[in-house]
């Protein structure tokens, strides 16, 4: 099964096509898109398993041998991401049948999201910086359909300037890889690192290096680049945005966390050292975004940013603890960030506003939806022994081995502010005086809990069986540790 | 001939950027345009401009262009030819719903929606 680790890019590609001939059936293309996304997911799983037995699967397109052709690898890190980003949008697409109107249904709704997951799950699995541009294209013009579809006023104002930021970052990422081809002469990625060994790294490579930070970074929203995020990711209808905040940060986070793995690990000094104090003012400034808001979505989408400050700080330790707590955290923070988003989505509806002040008391109405709620806000802070415990605790000690103490003290600071903006959430919504409720019937709402409670069950279920990942999260880490295991995978024939 | 380029593709970031930077919605769509075209510009440079040789390695050929950068262009340039019909499009869905192309007009948040 040579071809296995294509099958999570192709499944939902084949899925998003079928779909386009069906725009009127609305419970066909339901049907279908969980289908496909089941049969991805599969396959997924299949290929942790093969990644865990026979390590790294590469394949080189067209029968090339490796530096020239377009090679696909999977190695554990990219195989979890993967099958985290099915899961995720397997509930996403459940949580939608609900909640996101027939209208939008009828306009390719569930084709944009296989479409996106084509080329969240390319960018993740690809082997060739090039092609890696051209999977980030893919999920993002998917995205800009998903963003503005249903065109409501506020919808078309934000998507422009969404896709305003966009097109800029990706003409940067065209001339960062004709800079990058200009030195190393090669795409692909194992032989860029290999190049990179043999020049020692000069100069115009570091300038590389950061040029990648500014270009991922504004996907990945880090400081000083995320300013685009609240105001856009806030337009679209909430399966959308759970979706978005799930997954389109994190493709940006992956790529640098490859590069700066893989590529520039020469002057770490330098480049890892910028990281770290990037991903610190990410922290900070998401920290004080989470708690000026009385906006429910602005509160969780601020909180993404200070999640990717974690995830970065823990890449840039470049030690055993610091990596594997990295990647720890970022698949618990796709989990549980898809859970938060499920959660307000429901608040939202069962209240119809997102404004915190005008509301109240839903423990008397709503008693499950609060404590699967303070699951939730528990599992983002990182209580033990719920899901963001253990990645952060690995991130700490990885910065404390590095010794960048006051670092830590910063991530760990902010876990307090993280859980003072989420309990707020809860203490504004759930407690006090009961407010009017708009009627709603609560057939829908019964339906939106099913995928959100999965969700939660599912990251309560990784931050426990912590012990039995490890061995998965050890070999992902080890991949990014030493480069040489994914050079040696693809460039052994 | 590469210093040429070089001042060619500056000369079309500069102007990109201006247009990105006005207010008029369109002017900053043809500037993402121009930024695109400068970008494409800039991978051909990179390859290393081949001169007359051909992009082929024949046998016994001494000398050859790299073709490499000709098939990231061709690609770049199908991306960025979508994504401009894309933003023409959406922009025009935008002055129908606005009433306006001022990107000054166009700011917003939830307090002011």
């Amino acid at each position: 099964m040579i071809n296995l680790l294509l099958f999570p890019i192709i499944i939902p590609f084949l899925f998003a096509i079928v779909l386009l001939f069906f725009k009127e059936r609305i419970m066909l293309q339901r049907g279908l898109a969980v289908v496909g996304l089941l049969a991805a997911l599969a396959a997924s799983l299949f290929l942790v398993h093969t990644v865990k037995q026979d390590g790294v699967q590469t394949i080189t397109l067209g029968s090339w041998p490796a530096p020239f052709g377009i090679t696909m690898v999977s190695d554990m890190f990219s195989a979890l991401l993967v099958t985290t980003t099915i899961v995720i949008t397997l509930l996403v697409v459940i949580y939608s049948f609900t909640s996101i109107g027939e209208a939008r249904e009828h306009y390719f709704y569930y084709s944009a999201i296989l479409f996106m997951i084509t080329g969240v799950n390319g960018a993740f699995t690809t082997g060739d910086i090039f092609n890696m541009f051209v999977f980030f294209e893919v999920l993002l013009i998917a995205s800009y359909v998903l963003i503005v579809l249903g065109g409501e006023k506020r919808q078309l104002r934000e998507s422009i300037k969404y896709i305003l930021i966009n097109v800029v970052s990706s003409a940067l990422f065209v001339i960062t890889v004709a800079y990058l081809y200009s030195v190393v002469g090669t795409l692909n990625m194992a032989d860029i690192s290999v190049k990179i060994t043999q020049v020692g790294q000069p100069g115009i490579i570091t300038v590389i290096a950061v040029l990648m930070l500014i270009v991922f970074g504004i996907k990945g929203s880090i400081f000083p680049l995320y300013f685009w995020l609240p105001g856009s990711y806030a337009a679209p209808p909430i399966p959308v945005l759970a979706l978005f905040g799930a997954l389109l940060t994190k493709v940006g986070v992956y790529a640098i966390m490859r590069t700066y793995t893989l590529f520039f690990v020469h002057h770490t000094d330098f480049t890892h050292g910028l990281l770290m104090i990037l991903a610190i003012l990410t922290i900070i400034a998401g920290c004080i975004g989470a708690l000026a808001y009385f906006d429910l979505k602005q509160i969780v989408i601020y909180n993404i940013v200070i999640a990717v400050g974690v995830i970065l700080f823990g890449a840039a330790q470049m030690n055993e603890s610091g990596l594997s707590g990295a990647v720890f955290y970022l698949i618990h923070d796709m989990l549980i960030k898809g859970a938060l988003f499920f959660l307000i989505g429901i608040i939202i509806y069962v209240t119809g506003t997102s404004d915190l002040r005008k509301m109240g008391g839903l423990m008397k109405t709503h008693a499950s939806l609060g404590w699967f709620y303070l699951i939730a806000a528990f599992g983002l802070a990182g209580i033990p022994p719920l899901s963001g415990f253990i990645g952060k605790l690995l991130i700490v000690e990885g910065a404390f081995q590095a010794d960048h103490i006051w670092g830590s003290i910063i991530i760990l600071a902010s876990s307090l502010v993280v859980l003072l903006s989420v309990i707020r959430i809860f203490i504004y919504a759930f407690w006090g005086e009961p407010q009017a409720l708009p009627a709603t019937a609560s057939q829908p709402y019964k339906k939106m809990m099913v995928p959100t409670v999965l969700l939660i069950v599912l990251s309560v279920l990784y931050g426990i069986g912590t012990e039995w990942l490890v061995p998965y999260m050890t070999d992902a880490s080890n991949v990014l540790l030493q480069p040489s295991i994914y050079i040696d995978a693809v460039l052994k024939e | 001939m590469e210093l040429l380029m070089a001042i060619l593709i500056g000369i079309l970031f500069t102007a990109a950027v201006y247009l990105i930077l006005s207010r008029s919605l369109l002017k900053v769509i043809l500037g993402t345009g121009l930024l695109s075209h400068g970008a494409h510009l800039l991978i051909l440079t990179m390859g290393g401009l081949g001169g007359s040789s051909p992009p082929v390695l024949d046998k016994g050929a001494s000398n050859f262009a790299d073709p490499l950068p000709q098939a990231l262009i061709l690609t770049a340039i199908v991306i960025s030819f979508g994504v401009t019909a894309f933003m023409l499009v959406l922009a025009y869905r935008t002055y129908g719903e606005h009433k306006t192309d001022n990107m000054n007009l166009m700011r917003g948040n939830d307090e002011h929606d």
